[in-house]
């Protein structure tokens, strides 16, 4: 079994950033390459591995995906030895001055993002948050040598280590998603001694945070029958709604809403309670925000399920995550695959009574 | 004034041991009311080559390290002077206030900070480093007039974890949880300001001029009022003062790229070398002390600057009025982004200012002070 602490550890202490994951999913071949029969990086950079089942050809498949890239700033200009940067993905500026980065130069450089004194801002940034753009980035070397090390283009990730809040809990930058990227490492754990008949595409999606790029692409080439977004969901945490959110520590969230196949979740929610594994009903009004967006109008269209775990701080450095929710979603996953017959699909409603 | 030629003077240098213990003292966590940390460090440091120390009411280390030549000690002409040399070893963090439960807490400011600085941050939490963390609501769920606001104080929590930890209460002191780091010439670390000057001290205790008293106060609460400080100077009763502190250098651009960074408002330059204090918010420092430490610079072919007159003080604005006035001037490293979770500041600034002080010290007399001021 792989041992997830550490395994997600060294997953958010790599960068991923949305459209260049090569270095963490470079990690996560070596961790399922043992896990599955196959493994194959598809054309816009998604890891596919591939778990056959026990069930006579044709069997069918299903997509379990999990997006490995993350959040980031990308530099846009030099001036005077510093670096001027835009996001990657949704980044709230407000979280950014004084945060530690990579700048992935033609080598990697530790820098600090710099909120400039007041008198050097526009004069409607002089008070209140400081938009990116007015940000800048030192690391820490004269001018002559930024510009030989530094150009536009060039990726920066967080750099924030990763924090053992206590031993059940993780906190650092990118545990969305890598905590999924987990739960499905831990899927494929329990599928090693776990007869399934259905054949496995475990996914590590690239682009979610940008266009579900990734999602799609290989929803589409692999021609799954169902596909299953694992991804991560808004914990409770201080300054956010109650009604929004849900509890570290108490289990997956199972999606409801028009992003998701209602026979779908009333499967994973019959089985989360006929096994007595922790979990809140999610309720999704519009979309899940999640890779399931994408898959769904894959082709002529995908029956797709979202399995969230709690994530408080989602998009800042000091993401917190309980593992134990992280192996509860692997978990009820595997139990899940275990549980689908060949002929699943023939009995797969959408609707109870039809 | 004795003129010593620049063959002469202590070419310090900053190996892996000085690195090594500016790495402690800036990731030891000391805000003020509460440096334990940094003062047990510094007696480890210094215990050895003072000929007396001891901490007082208030938490200073006070460190009396005797000239070695034959004069007797001042205030007569022709004695050794009594110099005292301060540097705090508080820095600016917070104090926990309220337990929210479940392991989440309100907390104040100690000292000055903007509170744009706080928000998804990691943090070490009392003096056995608890781990925690400063969060922010996830972007998802706030709204574009939301993020206009910054997140101030009222909405930002220190949370622990889910559950607590019996290691926090109400009270405890935290600062942001950042390691120490050499970029390129550069180090990174927090509570630069001020554990670059008490590595200074440090090294001048430890290769002390012999024609000098020195009398080294490691001192508490300057972030939030020089109060360790003031104490000193009234104990240690000095000819003279000099606080060694850290100063901003705000060499950026500005927000439209076209001026040079450091032209206009820049305070000090980072390369620029120690930076002389003329005046600030709390001290007109003594002419004939800037002029005493201009001199060496410019005869030792130190690089040195004058910091730009302005607000802001040091520890020399206590210790100017203690008793019937104490003729005093600062010295400041200059450090980028201080008062934040990590500052940045030049090794060469460093090593250049335990020089110039080494310097400064090695050639003073008490004729320095015969002019009126």
């Amino acid at each position: 079994m792989t041992d997830l602490l550490p395994f997600l550890k060294s997953l958010i202490s790599l960068s991923g950033l949305s459209g260049n994951e090569k270095p963490v999913r470079d990690q996560i071949a070596s961790a399922w390459e043992p896990l599955t029969d196959e493994l194959s990086v598809s054309r816009l950079g998604s890891l596919h591995g591939l778990k056959r089942g026990n069930a006579n050809e044709p069997r069918p498949s299903l997509l379990i995906a999990a997006h490995m890239d993350s959040i980031g700033l990308m530099v846009t200009c030099l001036t005077h030895g510093f670096l001027r940067v835009t996001e990657i993905g949704g980044v709230d500026a407000r979280v950014l001055p004084g945060q530690r980065v990579t700048v992935h130069g033609r080598r990697d450089l530790p820098g600090i993002i710099v909120q400039p004194p007041a008198h050097l801002l526009p004069p409607e940034s002089q008070e209140g948050p400081v938009g990116t753009a007015h940000l800048l980035v030192d690391i820490g070397l004269r001018a002559g040598g930024v510009e030989k090390l530094v150009r536009p283009g060039d990726l920066v990730s967080f750099a924030q280590e990763p924090i053992e809040i206590k031993p059940d809990l993780l906190a650092g930058h990118s545990l969305d998603n890598r905590a999924s990227v987990a739960a499905l490492t831990h899927c494929l754990d329990e599928l090693q001694t776990r007869a399934h008949a259905w054949d496995v595409w475990a996914v590590a999606t690239t682009q979610e945070e940008v266009t579900l790029g990734g999602a799609r692409t290989s929803a589409f080439q692999l021609e799954p029958k169902l596909a299953i977004a694992v991804d991560v969901t808004w914990a409770k945490s201080p300054g956010s709604p109650d009604h929004k959110t849900f509890s570290v520590g108490k289990g997956p969230t199972l999606g409801w809403g028009p992003n998701i196949h209602p026979g779908l979740h009333k499967a994973f929610k019959d089985l989360a309670e006929r096994l007595e594994i922790p979990h809140a009903v999610e309720v999704m009004p519009k979309h899940s925000g999640t890779d399931a967006i994408s898959m769904q109008v894959v082709a002529s269209g995908l029956p797709t399920m979202v399995l969230s775990i709690p994530l408080r701080y989602m998009h800042s450095p000091v993401e917190m995550v309980s593992v134990k929710d992280i192996t509860r979603a692997g978990h009820l996953l595997a139990e899940f695959i275990a549980s689908l017959e060949a002929d699943f699909m023939d009995r797969l409603q959408l609707d109870e009574n039809p | 004034m004795t003129e010593i030629s620049a063959g002469q003077a202590w070419r310090f240098r900053a190996g892996a041991a000085q690195i090594g213990l500016l790495k402690k003292l800036s990731e030891a966590v000391a805000v003020s009311g509460d440096e334990g940390e940094v003062r047990a460090i510094v007696m480890g440091q210094i215990r050895d080559h003072v000929d007396e120390v001891h901490v007082d009411a208030l938490g200073n280390v006070l460190a009396t390290r005797l000239g070695r030549d034959a004069k007797p000690p001042s205030p007569k002409n022709g004695t050794r002077l009594r110099v005292m040399l301060a540097a705090h070893m508080d820095e600016v963090g917070f104090m926990l206030t309220y337990d929210d439960g479940d392991g989440i807490y309100r907390f104040d400011l100690v000292g000055g900070m903007d509170e744009r600085q706080l928000a998804g941050k990691a943090v070490w939490v009392g003096r056995q480093h608890v781990p925690g963390v400063i969060g922010a609501k996830p972007i998802h769920l706030t709204t574009p007039e939301e993020r206009k606001r910054a997140l101030s104080l009222d909405v930002l929590r220190i949370d622990v974890g889910p559950g607590g930890n019996k290691g926090v209460k109400v009270g405890d002191r935290a600062t942001f949880a950042t390691p120490f780091a050499r970029l390129g010439p550069s180090l990174r670390g927090k509570a630069l300001d001020d554990r670059l000057g008490v590595a200074t001290l440090i090294e001048l205790l430890r290769h002390a001029p012999p024609n000098v008293d020195l009398l080294a106060a490691f001192t508490v609460q300057e972030e939030v009022g020089l109060r360790g400080a003031q104490v000193a100077a009234y104990t240690f009763n000095p000819d003279l003062a000099i606080a060694v502190d850290s100063t901003p250098a705000m060499d950026l651009p500005a927000w439209d790229d076209e001026e040079q960074p450091g032209a206009g408002r820049y305070n000090t330059r980072l390369d620029g070398g120690p930076a002389i204090y003329v005046a600030d918010g709390a001290t007109l420092g003594d002419p004939r002390l800037v002029r005493w430490l201009i001199q060496t610079a410019e005869s030792q072919g130190i690089p040195s600057q004058l910091r730009q007159p302005g607000g802001g003080g040091t520890d020399a604005g206590a210790i100017h009025l203690a008793r019937g006035g104490v003729p005093s001037v600062s010295v400041s490293i200059p450090g980028r982004y201080a008062h934040t979770a990590a500052g940045l500041a030049r090794l060469s600034d460093w090593q250049n200012t335990v020089r110039l002080l080494h310097a400064a010290l090695s050639r003073l007399e008490p004729e320095v002070l015969d002019e009126e001021r």
